[in-house]
């Protein structure tokens, strides 16, 4: 192999990696945009949707279509419980309060996972075959087609929501201005709930997509959750557009220096991201600075 | 106006946590009328419209609108019962449209029937503002402080309340979009809006109401007709200035 095409195989594995960072950091952002609090249960949200697909279709032998819809509705479903358990009994809770509730909820998650799954890895496999294609002398799996195909519907439909439908504006409404929400007749904590279930659907189409990739464990979620916040962060945290262009940086980057370094530097990546945006550009590259000094966090 | 009540308050006391800001407020809006309520900064008059909305729960007394107690209930299930406040500051949906915002105004009558009757509702705001129909599609964030005014009062409109409780609309505002402002609150009760207009500025408010209460330091301290608050000497001193006659006679 070229240099040349071994560079595209990375940028390539990078964009099927990144897109999965992408879908997580959109979880972060529906939940802050609606409630101002980063969600740190929404890599566990990634890890059930994975583990449940692949339990379903490895020991139940349920096709894979239906194992999909089954997991991601079984966790939009984790997603509204995890709220209404342990966000909505609160009275005017302060944002820390919440983000250490959400760092529970993670840890009890993960918990339960461990309960119901044990220890062991639990394998999904592909949605149409393994057989790689070849593409200017890179090979591509066919599940990096669907990762990108996927994630790209759910980017669509997700747009299409906030822009088209009364229930997605009135979301971003919330997300602008709370007490100017309720005053026109919307329930806001039926829009938190709501936000809670839909970032769980997300979270969980990702962790669906990823599986037959990575395997998936009781323990995938938090590293999930830090490379998706590490993406939030550099796109500008409730920005959408830039979560998906600061994913597929982050894919690419951690596929170029595990390649082209060393695969043991991976996760140190997106670290070393994390804390350059946070000291140099805490409002992240695509989000403008007057925006984020109006952010309560 | 001699017409039925429509909002009553009885003993309303108001806190924000151990500091007491109103103290045995009691008043009522007639169908029909324009209402204002006057005072200095700091006199309660936010928190009153507040406590009506179901913004600020933390009260005790009666708030009676059409004959049913609404003391303590959330914003969204006031609205839903008719009256709907405009906030102070105007509290736009900055990153939203023009048009969402006033879709968002009538979210309560969303339905499958009630299509025809949004948009009609929408052409008459055009009608009353035809400069947010010219901005229909920029961003609320976008418009001038008058605009988003118009905008603010057009979106509590959208829900048809049979109340409508005015924040200061005139904080922030130059005087000739004061004036427009004011023309058209004036219009509403014949469009079937009762109003409670709270103001600072007296002279403005005083222009388009019938009736009057002064609020000070969280206590009505003076109530009546707007040719009786007009002939005490204390109110002219405090909240017209000197030579108020001169001027507008």
């Amino acid at each position: 192999m070229t240099l040349g095409s071994q560079i595209l195989q990375y940028i390539i594995s990078g964009i099927s990696i990144g897109s999965i960072y992408a879908l997580v950091a959109l979880g972060f952002n529906i939940i802050y945009n609606t409630t101002g609090i980063i969600n740190f249960a929404q890599g566990e949200f990634v890890m059930l949707g994975g583990i449940t697909a692949a339990s379903l279709v490895t020991i139940f032998h349920v096709p894979i279509l239906i194992a999909f819809l089954a997991a991601v509705i079984i966790v939009t479903a984790a997603g509204a419980f995890f709220e209404r358990l342990a966000i909505h009994p609160l009275k005017n809770p302060s944002v820390i309060t919440l983000i250490i509730i959400t760092i529970a909820g993670s840890i009890l998650l993960k918990g339960i996972a461990m309960f119901i799954w044990g220890k062991d890895t639990y394998f999904l496999p592909s949605f149409s075959g393994d057989r790689p294609i070849h593409f200017l002398g890179a090979a591509i799996l066919p599940q990096t087609v669907w990762i990108l195909g996927i994630t790209g519907l759910v980017v669509i439909l997700l747009s299409a929501f906030f822009k088209f439908t009364l229930a997605g504006k009135a979301m971003r409404a919330v997300a602008s201005n709370r007490m100017a929400a309720s005053l026109v007749g919307i329930n806001v904590k039926k829009m938190v709930l709501f936000s809670f279930a839909l970032s769980a659907a997300v979270g969980a189409v990702g962790g669906i997509i990823i599986a037959p990739i990575a395997l998936m464990d009781y323990d995938k979620g938090a590293i999930f959750a830090l490379k998706g916040f590490a993406v939030a962060a550099l796109g500008g945290i409730g920005n959408f557009g830039g979560a998906i262009a600061a994913g597929l940086i982050l894919g690419i980057l951690e596929a170029l220096g595990a390649g082209l370094i060393s695969s043991h530097y991976k996760d140190a990546i997106a670290l070393m991201v994390l804390l350059l945006v946070l000291f140099l550009k805490p409002s992240g590259i695509f989000g403008s600075a007057q925006e984020s000094r109006l952010k309560k966090f | 106006m001699d017409s039925e009540v429509l909002l009553t308050i009885r003993n309303l006391d108001a806190y924000y946590g151990q500091a007491q800001a109103l103290r045995n407020v009691s008043l009522h809006v007639n169908s029909g009328e324009i209402v204002t309520l006057i005072g200095a900064n700091g006199a309660g008059k936010t928190t009153l419209l507040n406590s009506i909305a179901g913004v600020l729960n933390s009260i005790s007394g009666k708030i009676f609108f059409e004959e049913e107690d609404i003391a303590g209930l959330p914003s969204e299930k006031v609205v839903a019962r008719g009256l709907s406040l405009v906030p102070e500051g105007r509290q736009v949906f900055s990153p939203l449209t023009v048009l969402d915002n006033l879709f968002l105004g009538a979210y309560l009558r969303h339905g499958r029937k009630s299509k025809e009757k949004i948009e009609e509702d929408l052409q008459k705001i055009w009608g009353i503002f035809p400069v947010l129909k010219e901005r229909m599609n920029g961003y609320a964030g976008t418009l001038s402080g008058g605009e988003q005014q118009m905008l603010a009062v057009s979106r509590a409109l959208m829900a048809r309340p049979r109340l409508l409780l005015l924040d200061e609309p005139s904080m922030g505002l130059a005087p000739l979009m004061v004036k427009e402002i004011f023309r058209h609150i004036a219009e509403l009760p014949r469009q079937g809006t009762t109003v409670l207009l709270v103001e600072q500025n007296a002279r403005a408010a005083f222009e388009v109401a019938g009736r009057g209460y002064v609020l000070e330091t969280g206590r009505i301290v003076l109530q009546g007709s707007i040719t009786e608050l007009l002939d005490n000497k204390e109110i002219k001193r405090a909240y017209l200035g000197k030579g108020y006659r001169e001027v507008w006679e």
